[in-house]
Formats: C-alpha cells, structure tokens, sequence
C-alpha cells in the first residue's frame, strides 16, 4: 500500500527537480544544435542557456523565473494500492504544489482570471491541472510534472480531410512562424503536434506530445515518424533561430501523436515546449520505494491502442512482427 | 558567463545610466548592468498611471531602468526575500503605458521579453533619450538571478502580488541583455524579421493552398502587430 506522504514527497520533489534541472535528452539535443547554428546571434543565445542550466544546476535555482503552469500527468498501475483513493492523490498533488511553490521558489503565476487575485502558490480553482492515465499489469504509480509557459506558441485549427498533409505543414509553419518571432514561443523547443480527436483532445494530444516525449523518440507508425522528420527540417528551414534572430535553430525535435477524430474533419494543435524544458517523473514501487528519471514514457502501448480489448501478449506479438 | 567565443560586443554599464552610455549602445550589442533596476508591469502601470496614485519611491538618481519581470521569489522567515531566478515578460503588451511612464519617471532604459513595436522606439522611447534591452532566450533565469545582489525594497506586494509588485533590485554583473534598440530608433528584432520574412514565401512554395480560404489563412506579412 503506497502512503498518500510517499505521493506527496514524489510530487513535491519532482516539482523541484523539472525547474531546476534541465533534461539530458534536451540539452544534448540542443547542443547539437548550437554545433550546427551559423546566425552569430541565435548562437549566442544558445550558449547562454547552456550557461544558464549549468548554473542552476550549481546554484539549485530555476532555469527560468516564469515556472509556467505546473501540472501533472499521472499514470496509475491497474494493480497499484494506495491510501486515501483518489480524492487524497489529488490533495497530496495540490499540497505539494504549494509547498513546492514556497520552497523552489516556482513563481506563483496562477491567478483568478477575472478578479486576478493570486493565492501565492499555485493552487486555485482547477488549478493545478491533473491528467490520468493508466497502465495494464502494473502496480506502480508514475508522476510526472510539467512546468510550461502558457502565453505563446500554441494553436489550434480545424483542418479538413481536403487539406491533407500540405495543410498539416502550412498550418504547422504558420504556427512556429507566428509565434517564433522575438523568441515569444521560447524556440528552440520539441515541438508537438496533435492530429484529430474531438477539439480539446487534439489540443491535449499536442501538448503531451511536446511536454511528455524526449528528444529522439519515434513515433512507432512509420509514416507518422516520416511525418516528424519532415516537420522537424521545415521547421528550421524558416531562416529563424533562437528568439526569432536569424538562424536555424527552430526544432530540437518534432512530435505527432493521432486520435481517431470525425469523419469530416482534420483537427491540427500545434505547442512548442519552452526553451528550458522542464519536466521530471518519479516511479513510485508498491514498496513505496521511488525511482527519479527524465523520460515519462507516457505514451506505451496500451495508450495508443486502437481495438476494444487489450491483451499485452497481442500487442507484443504484434509488434514484433 | 557566456562571453567567451562571441563575436559580440560586449558593454557593462554603471546605473542609473548616463545619456552618453545610452547613445553609444548599438543593435545588437551584449550588457551587462550594475547599479538599482526596478521592476514595473501592468499592474504597477495600472496604479500609477490608470488610477494616478503617487510613485511609492522617488527614482530620480536611483534607477533609470524598468525590468518587465516578474521574479520567482519566496518570503524568507525573517521578513525579507529569496529571489530564485528572474526572467522577462512579454514587453509589446505596455505600450499604451510607455509615454506617460517614461516622462513620470524619467527612465532610460527598459528592459523586458521580446521587444516594443518599432514604432514605439521611433515615437516614444528614442525622442525621451530611452532604448530597449531584451533579455536572452528568456529563460535565463539563473544567471540573471546571480546577478541580484539584494532585494532594496518592495511595493505593494500585498495588493499585486509577489509577480506583480514593484522590487528594486541591487545589481551586479546582470546580465546578459541584447541591445534591440538605439536612439535612431532602430529595432534589431524587426530587422531579423523582414530578413525572415524574405524566406518565407520559398517555404510555402510546393504545399498546395488551404481547402477553405478562412480567416487568418492570409499571406500578406506587411501588417503584423509585432
């Protein structure tokens, strides 16, 4: 039985962990891209944000002062027990935030929309946002935070079958286009692109394709990963590196992630993740023992099944064939 | 920090900063700044200027510069503050404010995310002897957190919150920031964007045009905001 304090300390310490140190898979990949960047500008940029993780590592403060949105995504083994059910996951989620908020520092970014008054720890109505998910013949609990910026870099169209895959590329340019000038999307970033589900589906598949895949990842259709490559070399072939100067520097990677959608429609979500993309996950055993990593392996097998049943030994069968 | 190997040129200047300092800066240029910066946002904006309470400091001789940040900063228990890191934001969203601030306050240089409209540069900041300072990647809230020697003070903290309030920071070494404008009026980060801008209509070229002609679906870059 994994006690509500074991969630609440995983919660809290990877709260500290994905502002303050930057993932691996993200800074080898963008040091590959300061390797490559001949604008003398958007090269400069990207040396200064290795010069700004390193000292955050030294210092164990943010990388970034805007600590985004913090919010999590949750997987739940169908065989994990924990206290307190549900209703205490999530308290000990909230609790964490705020204490988390005070201790970091995380900017307490979270207002009321209208009257503006801010609770000075991130936590307020529907705030912080929790996703769930589950994973079959498991009796762990992943928890994953995400700190992202909310203002720039995200957009969403309703495309039509008609428009194909040039539509997907124009809109996808449109967005990175729009948005990368002055930096205001934060490039260069993993970008995510969400295709079909209904319309908050789409935007939700986008952004966990940005914020919960590590630089590298395939997607497992081939033509799918075909997609990302193709995206990622027109994303930075726009001529426009770090905060819109003059570059290449757009993409460390590009992400598409599809949900079976209406019949007439080709819902598209485009989301840059930020600059210092802040995410961390803790695994935590049945024995209430927890393990720290980088990569939320968020999207296995059993998220992306397609048929009505799920049979892991099918799966594996079928994807070894 | 980062200057090594930059063909950059690089400044460190002394604050407030003298109108002589100012007009040496040129586009693209790295700063570094020592002295007093305080930060200013809408809602500081707001009070002064919308509802035209007094400014709760006199910052003559005290800063020229206004920081659009808000700082990842903690109440420690003896009362003062621990500030994380800073980092801008987005500055094309004050300029309705720029004018009136800039002659009530008599600041020289603003500091923020992403640059003003050029116009602004030519019709409010460059004739009052102000130019822009961007910061870098926007995320570099660490290092310029280093730079933070202290916290001087904080204004209304209660009412506007910790992102919000007004905090004069004692700097040092703070930095960097990119030069975007001059006193010619000149904007780096618009003339990165027609350069841009040049490339874009080879990158369409080749992708077949929208099923539905809707709006937003324009080509024609000629009237962005920013």
């Amino acid at each position: 039985m994994i006690a509500n304090e074991t969630i609440e300390k995983a919660a809290y310490d990877v709260m500290t962990k994905a502002a303050i140190d930057i993932p691996e898979d993200y800074l080898n990949g963008i040091k590959g891209m300061v390797d490559m960047e001949k604008g003398d500008l958007s090269a400069f940029v990207l040396k200064a944000m290795i010069d700004n993780w390193e000292a955050a590592t030294e210092d164990r403060r943010p990388m970034c002062a805007d600590t985004g949105l913090p919010r999590y995504f949750i997987k739940v083994g169908n065989e994990a027990k924990f206290d307190g059910g549900f209703v205490g996951f999530e308290r000990a989620l909230r609790s964490a935030t705020a204490r988390a908020t005070h201790d970091v520092p995380l900017r307490p970014n979270r207002v009321h929309p209208l009257w503006r008054h801010d609770h000075n720890n991130n936590v307020g109505l529907n705030a912080p946002e929790v996703e769930w998910s589950f994973e079959p013949d498991a009796d762990w609990i992943d928890i994953t935070t995400v700190h992202k910026g909310g203002l720039f870099g995200t957009d969403y169209r309703m495309l039509f079958p008609g428009d194909g895959i040039d539509g997907i590329k124009r809109f996808f340019l449109d967005t990175l286009i729009a948005f990368g000038k002055r930096g205001l999307a934060c490039q260069p970033a993993i970008v995510g692109v969400g295709l079909g589900g209904s319309k908050d589906i789409c935007m939700v598949l986008g952004k966990q394709a940005a914020c919960l895949r590590p630089v590298g990842d395939k997607n497992p259709d081939p033509k799918v990963a075909e997609l990302e490559d193709e995206l990622k070399e027109l994303g930075n072939n726009i001529g426009m590196g770090a905060m819109g100067f003059v570059g290449s520097s757009m993409c460390v990677d590009v992400h598409v992630e599809c949900g079976f959608t209406h019949t007439g429609g080709m819902p598209m979500s485009v989301h840059t993740f930020c600059l210092s993309s802040r995410r961390a996950t803790a695994r935590i055993h049945a024995d209430g023992s927890i393990e720290y990593r980088t990569d939320p392996k968020w999207f296995t097998p059993y998220m992306r099944r397609e048929t009505i049943g799920w049979d892991s030994q099918e799966a594996a069968s079928s994807k070894s064939a | 920090m980062g200057q090594s190997g930059s063909g950059l040129k690089q400044v460190s200047l002394n604050l407030p900063a003298k109108p002589e300092d100012i007009a040496a800066l040129e586009l693209g240029s790295v700063v570094y700044l020592n002295g007093v910066v305080y930060t200013a946002r809408e809602g500081v904006y707001q009070k002064v200027i919308g509802e035209g309470q007094p400014l709760p400091v006199d910052l003559t001789g005290l800063s020229n510069v206004n920081f659009h940040c808000s700082p990842a900063a903690a109440q420690t228990d003896d009362g003062g503050y621990r500030i994380g890191g800073v980092t801008a934001t987005a500055s094309f969203r004050f300029s309705k404010w720029m004018k009136q601030w800039l002659e009530l306050t008599g600041t020289k240089i603003v500091i923020g995310k992403g640059g003003m409209p050029s116009e602004d540069y030519k019709k409010t900041l460059a004739p009052m002897g102000a130019v822009y300072l961007t910061t870098v990647g926007y995320g570099t809230g660490a290092l310029l957190g280093r730079g933070i020697k202290g916290v001087r003070d904080v204004f209304w903290i209660d009412e506007l919150g910790i992102a919000q309030a007004m905090w004069l920071f004692d700097v040092e070494n703070f930095g960097p920031f990119i030069v975007d404008s001059d006193l010619a009026g000149n904007s780096l980060f618009a003339q990165h964007g027609e350069q841009v801008n040049a490339n874009i209509d080879q990158l369409y070229e080749g992708l077949k045009p929208p099923a539905l002609h809707r709006y937003g679906e324009t080509g024609d870059r000629t009237d962005e905001v920013m």
